[in-house]
């Protein structure tokens, strides 16, 4: 075995311009503010020069250091923004690193997207051709495997029929029927497995368990927790540009979802509570999301989500309630769920401070996005401020149950209850 | 195994060795462009052959019947013609070149290439007008019973001139194109008016002796004049220093398109 690749200091600067907003990007533009400039320099050559106060440097990558060996696969995983698509530009060459060097052993192909290099006007049949080479094949291994990607998209009869005709189902399937025979020595792939319909994705996850099997070294970022850990066996975090944790799939994994960002919605709540308007009757005094005990900054459906709401009663009342909203993120509600629900007739609250609790069962939430609005309320009296509600957001990692064998396709629906099923065999 | 090293500088050498190594998407890209240049067109490839008949008719019109410029001796309609088809194939490899990168902007952002090889491929298809367009050349000396001489043999190098003319000007042109689409509205422009300042409706010996030279700053002042020398006969001389000069112009304006473009091109993808 053998590092194919080697990443060493590698950087990547962006100048974002508030320059932009003081002169466009048009050449009379930059001929009149160089000119400007110029003059401005004659005028006062000791004067500090001005333009350099509106740039902004951002670092989309800094000091990314590691190596990958030969047949390894390597997941990289992160919250947006920290850099993942970056990195795969500048190993696949689009883009070029500010520093630091990257050395690659091998025939490297990158799949950042299907269909790239796809004209409309040409008919399935040129498209197959296009689309290889553009991804890297020699003429003679896409005629060799002509008849195989062919079969492979099912579209035999729309060969010679210009691929603006398709249908968006049929060009997703041509498209990656041409990347699943790519045969590189290094695949990178970004998330391009997210499109495409379900069997298709299943099929290429498989083609890409079969490349690493082969000795071949895939490079795979992705959202989907339970894709990475099944398919890959070391991982890398970024967060911010540089690489929070690098070592094995499901370390990296874990360490994304239970890492405890201070600036998350999730742990920032008692800044929220604390400005709340004060209310004769009642007072939020805290809100904790847990997660088996812990503070969690992605919540997991494969664990039951705890929600704890301490609150204090200043008089007695009939028909107090505390409940949450789960909701979607346009804001439709998906349920609610109120603190006395298994009471018969409507209970009175005494004055005293109180702890409920509400356990979200494990593997009943989507991996997608939610907001939970939790509030309080004296029945068909009012509502208690805030009015809409303490909103949380958070986001959902698929490690659970529901539809474990299926991996790669995608949870439809904006929950995902596990449901247990029986199927006996009736002949 | 062969190694990639991305750093932030890459030599010459690297260049010329990857272009190699890409010759298949270089050929694809070619041929996709030659595909899809007449599709859903009802004549389709006839364009390349009516457009050059129509400019020559209008030039010879304008300049040879109403201006009454003289012809070297040869039919106006040939003179014309020798020069309308160097003259079509840079204007075309340029205008081309120039948006090629603009328009394959998703290809850009996705995926590594040898940029050099999207300017590139709009020269292979002016390559594939100009010989069709050839034709009307043919058919126009056979009519007026005009043969050439044993000169054509040196039209490939002049076609090998004109080539890279248009090249270095699309590198040029195409690179900055990518951060300043004002080029997208000035090179058709600039074609245009290039039109008439080349020797293209009429005779180069318009020009009085003293500015010869000075005219042959325009490089494609040198490759008309030595398309027609090399067409027309005996009756056409070849202004020696001038042809020297353009062909001296025709290699700086190349090597420092390379330069320049192979300078530019790795932010390409950040600024497209």
């Amino acid at each position: 075995m053998s590092e194919v690749v080697k990443v060493e200091n590698l950087g990547k600067k962006y100048i974002i311009g508030h320059q932009k907003q003081r002169y466009g990007d048009s050449l009379r533009d930059a001929m009149t503010h160089t000119a400007r400039s110029i003059w401005q320099r004659i005028r006062h050559p000791l004067s500090p020069n001005r333009e350099s106060i509106d740039l902004e440097e951002l670092w989309a990558l800094k000091d990314i250091n590691f190596e990958v060996q030969q047949g390894e696969r390597l997941g990289i995983i992160g919250p947006n923004g920290a850099g993942k698509s970056t990195l795969l530009k500048v190993l696949s060459r689009i883009t070029e690193p500010t520093t630091g060097k990257v050395r690659i052993k091998g025939r490297v192909s990158s799949l950042l997207e299907v269909g790239t290099g796809f004209h409309p006007e040409l008919t399935g049949r040129e498209n197959i051709f296009l689309n290889g080479a553009v991804l890297g094949m020699k003429k003679q291994e896409i005629k060799a495997k002509f008849d195989e990607i062919v079969a492979f998209a099912e579209l035999e009869r729309f060969l010679d029929t210009p691929v603006k005709r398709y249908s968006s189902g049929m060009y997703v399937r041509l498209a990656f029927a041409v990347a699943a025979h790519l045969e590189p020595e290094i695949l990178i792939v970004d998330e391009v497995l997210a499109v495409g319909d379900a069997q298709f994705q299943k099929k290429c996850l498989g083609k890409m368990d079969d490349v690493a099997q082969e000795g071949r070294t895939v490079l795979f970022v992705s959202h989907n927790m339970q894709a990475v850990k099944q398919l890959c066996r070391i991982g890398i975090l970024l967060k911010n540009g540089s690489i929070a944790y690098n070592g094995m799939a499901t370390k990296a994994v874990e360490e994304y979802l239970h890492n405890d960002g201070a600036s998350t919605s999730l742990s920032n709540l008692s800044h929220v509570i604390a400005s709340l308007p004060a209310d004769p009757v009642f007072k939020f005094e805290n809100i904790k999301i847990t997660q088996k005990g812990l503070s969690v900054d992605i919540v997991e459906n494969g664990k039951p989500l705890e929600i704890a709401v301490q609150y204090e009663v200043f008089e007695r009342t009939m028909g107090l309630r505390v409940y949450f909203d789960l909701c979607d993120t346009d804001k439709t509600i998906l349920f609610r769920s109120f603190h006395d629900e298994d009471n018969n007739g409507i209970p009175t609250v005494e004055p005293g401070r109180y702890l409920s609790k509400a356990l979200i069962p494990k593997d009943f939430l989507a991996p997608r996005n939610y907001e939970l609005r939790i509030q309080s309320t004296i029945y068909n009296v009012r509502v208690f401020e805030p009015k809409e509600g303490i909103c949380i957001k958070f986001n959902v990692a698929r490690t659970g149950m529901s539809n474990r064998s299926y991996l790669s396709e995608p949870i439809k629906g904006k929950l995902a209850p596990f449901i247990k099923w029986k199927t006996s065999k009736t002949i | 195994m062969n190694e990639i090293v991305i750093e932030p500088n890459k030599n010459l050498k690297q260049v010329w060795q990857e272009l190699w190594s890409y010759r298949d998407l270089f050929y694809f890209l070619a041929w996709r462009d030659i595909l899809v240049r007449y599709k859903q067109t009802v004549i389709g490839i006839a364009w390349s052959v009516i457009r050059p008949l129509m400019s020559m008719i209008i030039l010879t019109v304008i300049f040879g019947r109403l201006a009454k410029l003289p012809s070297e001796g040869v039919p106006y309609p040939i003179m014309v013609c020798a020069a309308m088809l160097p003259w079509q194939f840079f204007a075309n490899t340029i205008n081309l070149s120039s948006n090629s990168l603009v328009s394959n902007r998703g290809m850009i952002t996705k995926i590594y290439f040898p940029r050099i090889i999207m300017p590139t491929s709009g020269m292979v298809v002016s390559l594939i007008d100009f010989l069709l367009a050839f034709g009307i050349l043919f058919c126009l000396m056979l009519w007026y019973g005009y043969w050439p001489t044993w000169k054509v043999i040196v039209l490939p190098f002049l076609l090998l001139l004109a080539a890279l003319a248009s090249l270095g000007v699309g590198y040029w042109v195409s690179a900055l194109n990518v951060k300043y689409r004002d080029f997208r509205h000035l090179v058709p422009f600039v074609i245009q008016f290039g039109l008439y300042v080349s020797p293209v409706g009429f005779s180069s010996n318009v020009v009085p002796g003293k500015w010869k030279l000075a005219y042959s700053l325009n490089p494609m002042v040198g490759v008309i004049d030595g398309f027609r020398w090399a067409l027309l006969g005996k009756k056409v001389g070849l202004y020696l220093p001038g042809f020297l000069l353009s062909i001296g112009i025709v290699v700086l304006i190349f090597l420092s398109g390379v330069w320049f473009f192979t300078k530019t091109e790795r932010g390409f993808a950040d600024i497209i």
